[in-house]
């Protein structure tokens, strides 16, 4: 029934005043493992890094376990960290993997990220506890968030048409709707105060009030399309216009946003 | 079987007391037995609404802590047949609600009989306001035709969709009405203030009715006579258009235009 209760909120003055929890979304480095035996791994590292040897340095990376699922592939995760390590890409947690896998990555005090990965670095009040949602569990409504939600599933990132979501209803303020792994469809209007974000796509079909975010995980080519633009805010792959920098001849439009030449272009529609 | 109504808005001052008071009279003058809840726990206001003050003895905490039953706390209404009132506790803290308390209240207003048991929330999103609508069946979202009254009743609509026992449940949802309440048709027109229409275009929720805005409210607050009684003024006739509504009848929207004086009265002042 508690609408907020962030740990955060309720730590008390003496704690405040030695240290502080915050949340931040960063954008962490993937490298996905196809293959744990780490001398065919050291030799194609150092083939793959010698074209640019400075590329990596004190790289946060999560290593993505998911291509390793189906097997019973034993992970030497000490090795492989200082491996990594040696080109420049400082494991700081593992996604995916089989439980066994999971276990042995905690015990080399490797953080555990659930399978899809994590919050949109572009959208700035991740909800912790969708950041947080087990692997196969299709994420709960622990807030306003009221409605068909993607499987966080990490075979999904890949295949775009996967966890697609629908919504009939109005986007309403408060509500956060986000489209992991997908595009976003929504037959009715995006409120002021919510915010809809996608993998890939955004469709609205009613007025976008709202905020949009479509390629939210990096995806230059994702677009926004909507009906009718009166927007707070719109981004794509991280790069965004407010309301105020928006052209207000488009405003009450049919329009549709992309990025053309990195900057972030919006048209009318028809 | 009982139904029970929640008037609620997120957003305070907009008039969710008046209209929980005219909305329970207005169902008693129609013969149906109304018990009205004040839930605003540490800010009586109700019972002065309703000209009941005085016989305060007992209040709604009261009977959720099991200091007192219903029959001892439920304030009979002097000028209306099966009209109850049951008043805030002005003493005790907010966290004296609990969800098992309410419930055994509504569940004892069932069993005595009560055809609708009306809840007047108080304003925010907090905890207070989630426990008014959390057992409701149709709900009346109040809201002043400007803006951020409608994005606090937005926001409402979208808790009501998602945080309610019958969202939670998997229940049909709830029924939604909007209530516009301070509407000035005048300044409408000159664009100080939202449209019926912008606003049922962004809130997407059948219309209950439009309350203009009447000295007539004041006054009767003051004299602690439900509005609905001044059959005189447009404000009761309008609330008593909503009940209409809100059981079924069909009424056209009235005091939605301003009074036009004819050139010739205008020219004589007249």
């Amino acid at each position: 029934m508690n609408a907020s209760s962030h740990s955060v909120d309720d730590t008390d003055t003496a704690a405040k005043s030695s240290f502080l929890l915050k949340r931040r979304a960063h954008n962490l480095m993937i490298f996905e493992l196809h293959n744990p035996n780490i001398v065919q791994l050291a030799l194609r590292l150092k083939d793959h890094m010698s074209q640019a040897p400075n590329l990596f340095k004190n790289t946060p990376t999560v290593l993505d376990l998911a291509p390793l699922e189906d097997g019973f592939k034993v992970i030497d995760f000490p090795a492989l960290t200082s491996l990594l390590d040696n080109h420049g890409l400082t494991i700081v947690g593992i996604s995916g993997g089989t439980d066994a896998q999971r276990i042995a990555a905690a015990r080399a005090r490797l953080a555990l990220f659930s399978s899809a990965g994590h919050a949109p670095p572009t959208e700035p009040q991740a909800n912790p506890a969708q950041a947080e949602a087990p692997a196969a569990t299709p994420e709960v409504s622990p807030n306003e968030k009221p409605i068909e939600v993607a499987p966080a599933c990490a075979s999904n990132i890949a295949d775009d048409t996967a966890s697609n979501i629908v919504l009939r209803q109005t986007v309403r303020a408060g509500q956060q709707v986000y489209a992991r792994g997908g595009d976003l469809i929504v037959e009715a209007s995006v409120n002021e105060g919510s915010e809809v974000i996608a993998d890939g796509d955004i469709h609205i079909y009613g007025t976008l009030r709202g905020r949009a975010l479509a390629g939210a995980r990096g995806r230059k080519d994702a677009r926004i399309w909507c009906h009718n633009l009166d927007a707070e805010l719109v981004s794509i792959n991280g790069i965004y216009r407010t309301r105020d920098s928006i052209e207000p001849d488009l405003i009450g439009k049919a329009a549709v946003i992309e990025i053309q030449q990195e900057k972030l272009i919006i048209r009318p529609l028809g | 079987m009982s139904k029970i109504l929640v008037v609620t808005s997120g957003k305070g001052g907009v008039g969710k007391t008046t209209t929980s008071a005219s909305i329970a009279t207005g169902l008693a003058l129609r013969g149906h037995k109304v018990a009205v809840i004040d839930f605003d726990v540490g800010l009586r206001n109700l019972d002065l609404i309703m000209g009941v003050e005085r016989r305060v003895v007992y209040d709604f905490v009261n009977v959720v802590q099991g200091e007192a039953n219903l029959t001892q706390a439920l304030i009979k209404d002097k000028r209306i047949e099966n009209l109850f009132v049951l008043a805030a506790s002005q003493t005790k803290d907010k966290d004296a609600l609990t969800e098992e308390g309410v419930k055994k209240v509504l569940d004892g207003l069932k069993s005595d009989g009560f055809d609708y048991i009306v809840c007047d929330s108080p304003a925010g999103i907090e905890k207070g306001a989630q426990l008014a609508m959390y057992f409701a069946d149709e709900a009346i979202v109040v809201s002043n035709p400007e803006v951020s009254s409608v994005r606090d009743a937005d926001r409402m609509l979208g808790l009501l969709a998602s945080k309610s026992h019958r969202a939670v449940n998997n229940m049909p949802s709830i029924k939604q009405h909007l209530l516009v309440t301070r509407y000035s048709p005048a300044r409408a027109e000159i664009g100080e203030m939202m449209s019926i229409e912008d606003m049922m275009e962004i809130l997407a929720v059948p219309l209950l009715g439009v309350i203009p805005e009447s000295p007539a409210v004041l006054n009767a607050s003051n004299s602690g006579q439900p509005v609905i009684l001044d059959q005189e003024s447009d404000a009761g006739q309008a609330y008593a258009d909503a009940i209409a509504r809100l059981l079924g009848e069909e009424r056209p929207l009235r005091f939605l235009t301003v009074n036009k004086k004819g050139f010739f009265s205008r020219l004589f002042g007249n």
